[in-house]
């Protein structure tokens, strides 16, 4: 085998056939974004393996040719972290889409890597059980991916994110290796490293096969609606909430300029027009007189801290509504503007109304729309800058008016991302949170599972910005790892280009 | 120099105690992060092996090396906040000081470790030894937020941080807990808390563990939430027959509703007895403190199915005498004295069950015969020799991990 392209696009093909092998320039610019639409790269390849034979057989194919690349399930990320460069193979998983199997007595499941998310709970539900993340994007979403960014979602106010519920990994290495990692029960099997895994957005390797834990389906459950004069009051609630001890399963938190985005749209929801803030609270559990008598108290304080209106959706189809009009606000924000950029950080629950405002004050400054639709109960902020990139210089101001928002959420405590990742489009906030010991040993890490930093390059640890690691297993291998070092002669030829 | 003279030029006269130590070497006690890192730092250049202590009160303090450095002065609490239900701790503050703390703010770490109340916190941390409240509140590693931890060459490392969610990199603090201390000495460590509960309830049933099984089994398919189900062996808690405890947190709502779910659930009436909150105390604490003076513990995780299995299994081979097992989750702690011999038989057993066992506390002897963990499966020691390279490049911590399996 030689490191010539066609050689390589061939030897795809004998693995999954050639019709799994895309080539042609508009089929890899189909793969050029995920969901952030603010970062583009064009794959060299991409291959859509139909099983774990298949996947292991081209990670040793790849390994063996020193090729970079990067696995990646439906695409509906928001870092730009499973995007390939035109050197580098894109491993797209979506094929490898069969729940293996669901345990009712254990409540778990074993899955392939492009089960939908929404399609696991599908499944569970006959056994009155679901699989509790749930991002916004869940009925596209895989379970791969959502392993890889260590994904949230509303619900995991109460319920933990992603890693909460991922017992068991099957992973191919960068050099093909499978290992297990993890067991049926949750207990490793020496260190935690299913815990390390999840979250390292591809760094690490490919979970072929993921075993989660299901959660029985709460039999009571009450969706309460609350509308506020003042964003500030709306982040005060949110802190007298949480400090009452009731752990509701969701706390969510609309502004008014989202608001009118989703109600001007297809999804709108009855979220009152005129209101500053609204929250969108859910409480569940087992027993529905604890779940009432819960909601009743939470109404009580929501009321006492501001609120002019809390209302309980009356069925299960207000309820639906009400949450349709929440998971479908990204999409609703798309009327605002041509262009959508979404941050994703964390801040102290109790800084809340402190930043919504110099939020606010920021996007004064720089003349921007920010909208903003959070998990308020996790204080994960996700405010959103539309705009529109054909105009000069707005993109400039864009991106620095995200650097003033990431600064303040950091100055009060908080992090970078909460649920999307670093990927990409955090890479230069990194250094804002770590120091250059940190970000060495994270590199150091991920050089124990991929020495050659082959695995998705280029993404989550700014090289430049780590300090020497003496204790690296590969530190005599220098630091090759900049992603313009990556060794790779792959390019895929003119003319497979044009085919 | 010698190394106590080389210590307390760097420390100070007072981290140094010599005198106290039942094995003749030196205990170090850094009274900050950044001392342990100094010190660390100059024992990767001394090639000294170093042990990591606590409070001394759960791994026996026997690993052969040339100091022990003891976390016992890095028992500060920088921050609680009520408000966001998090907190900053120093890792070695005593649990129970640091219940007190947080319940003077209305606060609680649903974590009930065994061990002795004086337990450290990082020692939890660094073995994962979750308790009952797993059922409710999950693992160690559910608590975290973030954890630094000091690595074998003496840097400093930060993993996560205060907040509920973050995703900014790779997950290091999942490394640090339950890593033995094989990666680094934790030092500081944030964790989640919750509101201190509005109700707590714990009803008793005994029986034989046969008919406990079934209930417990009835309590599963009723859905019943429980923040503790914990089936005790005898002399565990101290009762003629097997004792299952279940333990009701929250609001008061809450807790009412499950407990009369929980009767019907269970044939109604008088079958389960609440215990009053000193009783409930009592029989708690008394179960944790059990497992710290057993000579050898150790905890497998199997599948709630097969927890009946497991039990007999662990009758046949080691004995049941002290036993804590959770049905509800799977999980099953095991306390008691056995040999080298046993403990690798049994590992091997529930190896071919597919059910991991961690050897949680022994004597250094059986500690570096068995390992925490034994063998890997195939392919994950080296990821695992891998890691430990990268934080403690000149092996200056002596854990026994794998063993001599």
């Amino acid at each position: 085998m030689t490191r010539d392209g066609r050689s390589l696009i061939a030897a795809l093909a004998g693995i999954v056939g050639a019709r799994h092998v895309r080539t042609a320039l508009p089929e890899r610019i189909t793969y050029a974004r995920d969901g952030l639409p603010t970062h583009r790269r064009v794959p060299g390849v991409v291959v859509l393996p139909g099983s774990r034979d298949e996947v292991i057989a081209i990670v040793r194919l790849l390994a063996a040719l020193g090729v970079p690349f990067v696995p990646r399930g439906a695409g509906t990320g928001l870092s730009g972290g499973a995007l390939a460069d035109a050197d580098a193979v894109l491993v797209v998983l979506t094929r490898l889409n069969r729940i293996l199997r669901i345990d009712p007595r254990n409540h778990l499941a074993v899955v392939e890597p492009g089960v939908v998310n929404v399609r696991l709970s599908a499944a569970a539900a006959p056994d009155g059980l679901l699989y509790s993340p749930d991002p916004s994007s869940q009925t596209a979403c895989t379970i791969g991916g959502n392993v890889a960014e260590n994904a949230g979602g509303p619900h995991c106010l109460k319920y933990g994110v992603t890693a909460t519920h991922v017992l068991a990994l099957e992973v191919v290495l960068a050099d093909g290796q499978v290992v297990e990692l993890g067991s049926l029960s949750g207990e490793p099997w020496g260190p935690d490293l299913v815990g390390l895994f999840v979250g390292s957005e591809g760094n690490f390797g490919i979970a072929t096969r993921i075993t989660v834990r299901l959660l029985p389906i709460p039999r009571a459950v009450r969706t309460l609606l609350a509308d506020f004069a003042a964003l500030r009051t709306a982040g005060e609630a949110v802190s007298a909430v949480i400090a009452s001890g009731i752990v509701p399963a969701a706390l969510e938190m609309m502004d008014q300029s989202c608001i009118r985005a989703v109600e001007d749209s297809v999804y709108a929801a009855g979220y009152p027009r005129d209101a500053a803030a609204v929250l969108l609270l859910e409480l569940d559990g087992a027993q529905e007189s604890a779940v009432a008598a819960d909601a009743e108290t939470i109404a009580g304080i929501l009321h006492a801290h501001g609120a002019r209106s809390v209302t309980v959706a009356a069925d299960a189809k207000q309820r639906e509504r009400l949450w349709q009009g929440r998971k479908k606000a990204f999409g609703a924000m798309g009327r605002l503007s041509r262009d959508l950029v979404v941050q994703d950080a964390v801040v102290p629950r109790s800084a809340l109304p402190d930043v919504l405002e110099t939020i606010a004050r920021i996007a004064g400054a720089y003349g921007l729309t920010v909208s903003n639709v959070f998990h308020a109960g996790d204080g994960n902020l996700h405010p959103n800058i539309s705009f529109d990139g054909r105009v000069p210089g707005l993109k400039a101001r864009v991106d620095e008016a995200s650097g003033e928002i990431m600064a303040a959420c950091i100055a009060a405590g908080g992090t970078i991302t909460g649920e999307h990742g670093v990927g990409l489009d955090k890479l230069r906030y990194m250094p804002l949170l770590f120091d250059g010991d940190a970000l060495a040993a994270m590199r150091a890490v991920r050089r124990v599972f991929d020495p050659e930093e082959r695995v998705n390059p280029g993404k989550v640890v700014p090289v430049h910005a780590c300090r020497e690691w003496v204790g690296s297993v590969n530190a005599e291998r220098g630091t090759r790892n900049a992603r313009a070092d990556v060794r790779s002669d792959f390019r895929v030829p003119t003319s497979a280009l044009e085919t | 120099m010698s190394l106590v003279d080389r210590v307390r030029a760097l420390l100070g006269d007072d981290a140094v105690d010599v005198a106290a130590t039942h094995d003749g070497v030196p205990r170090v006690a850094p009274a900050s992060p950044d001392a342990v890192a100094l010190l660390l730092g100059t024992a990767r250049e001394e090639g000294w092996h170093v042990r990591i202590e606590g409070a001394g009160s759960w791994l026996p303090t026997d690993a052969p090396v040339d100091l022990a450095l003891t976390t016992r002065r890095l028992d500060h609490v920088p921050a609680i906040e009520p408000q966001d239900l998090a907190a900053t701790v120093e890792a070695g503050i005593g649990c129970d000081l640091l219940r007190q703390q947080l319940a003077d703010r209305g606060t609680w770490l649903a974590l009930d470790p065994p061990g002795l109340a004086g337990r450290s916190l990082g020692s939890v941390v660094a073995t994962a030894t979750a308790g009952p409240l797993r059922q409710g509140f999950g693992s160690v590693r559910d608590h975290l937020l973030g954890v630094t931890f000091v690595t074998g060459d003496g840097r400093l490392v930060q993993s996560g941080g205060r907040v509920m969610k973050n995703v900014a990199g790779y997950d290091l603090t999942k490394l640090a807990a339950g890593g033995f201390g094989a990666f680094g000495v934790i030092v500081l460590v944030h964790l989640r808390l919750r509101a201190l509960p509005r109700a707590d309830q714990t009803l008793v049933l005994e029986g034989s563990r046969e008919e406990l099984a079934q209930v417990s089994e009835d309590i599963a398919a009723a859905a019943v939430q429980p923040a503790a189900h914990e089936l005790m062996s005898p002399a565990l808690a101290r009762r003629e027959r097997w004792l299952l405890a279940v333990r009701f947190a929250g609001s008061a709502a809450l807790v009412s509703a499950e407990e009369t779910a929980l009767r019907a659930a269970t044939g109604g009436g008088g079958r389960f007895t609440p215990l009053r909150a000193d009783e409930a105390h009592a029989l708690w604490m008394r179960a944790a403190e059990s497992f710290a003076t057993r000579p050898v513990t150790f905890r497998i995780g199997g599948l709630p199915d097969s927890s009946d299995e497991l039990l007999d299994l662990l009758q046949h081979q080691v004995g049941d005498e002290w036993i804590s097992a959770s049905p509800g989750v799977g999980a099953i702690r095991w306390g008691g004295e056995t040999t080298v011999d046993r403990l690798r038989r049994l590992r091997r057993s529930l190896a071919g069950l597919e059910v991991p066992l961690t050897l949680e506390r022994a004597s250094w002897p059986v500690r570096a015969a068995v390992g925490h963990f034994g063998a890997y499966r195939e392919g994950v020691g080296p990821l695992v020799a891998g890691l430990r390279r990268t934080f403690d490049p000149a092996e200056a911590f002596v854990v026994a991990v794998e063993g001599a399996e």
